[in-house]
């Protein structure tokens, strides 16, 4: 079954100064199926993973070559506007960062953000969004209280329901379970499966066995390079390029 | 057994430090609560609701510092309603939309500098250029323009310190889902900055309490109550002196009685100042812990 391509990346390029972070970097990530990126520390897979909803913008003397096409739009564009980007690609971060509000403002934010008042759809929208991530049923009494009073693990959640709140079409997650507990990321990667029901789901992770467990695609990274790319099964158990041979069994990570 | 390790051996000379510490100690305590148990003896009898609610009159046969007390409220609001906006602006500008350079460095040189300036010389400032430039002459607007360069570095310092402490990931997390710089800033900054942001306020407003040098020869001495509702906002206009002032006036003139009765009156305001400045930050900590 051919899926769609949700985002087609060409000759990526990017620049911290002078130092040449990511070298013509191309792939095709597809729509409803999650793509993990694995590399050491350092090799350029955060940074590529903020390059899909140009959260790089906010750094001072980066420079960006190359295109990002989101169902053929180029990100990039001079008529871009951000707003409406990061709408449809929403971002959950290593670190929980739910805001110092209560869990209702929290995954409201978004909506406001981009002008929804009305108190019912906004009810709803929260419930939707906590169902989604998997942990209304453990807040629905306490939406008034704060978020930051939650456990790490909730608060991961919390902060994957804010990102869904403005119904993305993309979630892209920056090593979303290394700062949480086994059973916390055992529950956040069955979350990650019904998500790509609806979602186009971008995973970083250190952790080569989440790749495996969760990912439908994997891409590797090395120095800034992206060395090799296809489906995880087949890339864990024939990898093609020695680098990612020696990076899978352990030699160098 | 010779040189057992149980055996205590105390030098004297550890004793003598430990005394000269203990010392240094007890008279630092004692120089303040004698301080304060001075003032109180001698002007705690001043104070009744008499002294505190009338004006002194030689034609009522009152004496009191109402008025002193409505023109410190005055100078204290009026200069709080500027500084405050202005100085949280400049935070705001130097925190989030300045990129650090030059420009940045210079104007964090510049509020440092301000704030070391000893305050006579903003009241010869406020002289010269709000009293008789601008034309105001001696009055509560002279010396709230004049007070309020003095407590912009103080906000915007404050301001400042509390916006820094905002941890970056919230800045990301709002981006990330679509805000714009303003309305991150006034939905999610300033909000979590606030208790550092009302510390500054609170210290500002000890300050100008305080404050007698710059206030000498820029509000005046007056102290007469706002005849009506509609000379409220005209009084501002007019000239008039605040606890500070009286207490340095009554005292010239050897109403020692009134000085000192001012002067339990400010301790008090400062106490109560230092009370709710320990309270907020008490708060502040318990809030950041979560």
């Amino acid at each position: 079954m051919e899926q769609k391509t949700k985002i087609s990346v060409k000759d990526l390029n990017l620049f911290y100064g002078e130092n040449h972070a990511l070298k013509n970097v191309s792939m095709d990530m597809k729509e409803n199926a999650i793509t993990a990126f694995i590399g050491p520390s350092g090799c350029g897979k955060s940074t590529f993973l903020k390059t899909l909803n140009r959260m790089n913008d906010l750094v001072d003397n980066v420079k960006i070559t190359g295109q990002v096409l989101l169902d053929q739009e180029d990100i990039y564009g001079a008529e871009v506007d951000t707003t409406t980007l990061r709408k449809k690609v929403g971002m959950v971060f290593q670190q929980p960062n739910p805001f110092p509000m209560s869990i209702y403002d929290n995954i409201a934010y978004g909506p406001r953000v981009h002008g929804i008042k009305d108190r019912h759809k906004l009810d709803e929208i929260v419930e939707e969004s906590l169902r989604g991530a998997a942990i209304f049923d453990e807040v629905k009494d306490r939406l008034k209280k704060s978020a930051l009073s939650l456990s790490g693990g909730q608060q991961q959640r919390i902060c994957i329901a804010r990102a869904l709140a403005v119904h993305p079409d993309v979630l892209l997650m920056d090593e979303p379970t290394s700062a949480l507990d086994p059973i916390s990321t055992l529950k956040i990667e069955d979350l990650m499966e019904e998500l790509k029901k609806t979602y186009t789901v971008v995973i970083v992770t250190h952790n080569m066995q989440q790749a495996v467990r969760v990912s439908d695609d994997t891409a590797f990274f090395l120095l800034g390079e992206m060395i090799e790319y296809g489906n995880t099964k087949d890339l864990f158990a024939y990898p093609q390029d020695k680098r990612t041979e020696d990076y899978i069994t352990g030699r160098f990570g | 057994m010779k040189d057992s390790i149980c055996v205590k051996r105390k030098r004297v000379s550890d004793y003598v430090m430990y005394g000269l510490i203990y010392a240094c100690a007890a008279s630092s305590v004692l120089l303040l609560v004698g301080i304060i148990l001075y003032v109180l003896v001698k002007g705690a009898g001043q104070i009744n609701i008499s002294f505190l609610t009338n004006v002194t009159s030689v034609l009522r046969g009152t004496v009191g510092i109402a008025g002193n007390i409505v023109n410190t409220l005055y100078i204290i609001i009026i200069t709080m309603l500027i500084a405050t906006p202005i100085g949280i602006g400049a935070a705001v500008y130097l925190n989030e939309y300045a990129k650090p350079g030059k420009l940045v460095s210079l104007i964090e040189f510049a509020t440092e500098t301000l704030a070391g300036i000893p305050s006579i010389i903003f009241g010869l400032f406020g002289m010269m250029f709000f009293a008789q430039t601008l034309g105001l002459g001696y009055s509560l607007l002279t010396g709230s323009f004049t007070l309020t360069l003095m407590v912009l570095p103080l906000i915007t310092r404050n301001t400042q310190e509390a916006l820094k402490t905002v941890p970056d990931s919230y800045r990301s997390g709002a981006v990330g889902l679509g805000a714009g710089k303003w309305y991150t800033i006034r939905t999610i900054l300033l909000p979590s900055a606030m208790p550092g942001i009302i510390t500054g306020v609170i210290l500002a407003i000890g300050k100008i309490v305080g404050e007698s040098a710059a206030l000498l020869f820029t509000a005046g001495s007056a102290y007469t109550l706002p005849k009506g509702i509609s000379d409220i906002f005209t009084k501002t206009l007019s000239s008039g002196g605040t606890l500070t002032i009286q207490l340095y006036l009554s005292a010239q003139k050897g109403e020692f009685g009134i000085a000192f009765g001012i002067a339990v009156v400010l301790l008090v305001i400062v106490l109560l100042i230092n009370a709710a400045t320990k309270l907020l930050t008490k708060k502040f900590d318990v809030n950041r812990e979560k």
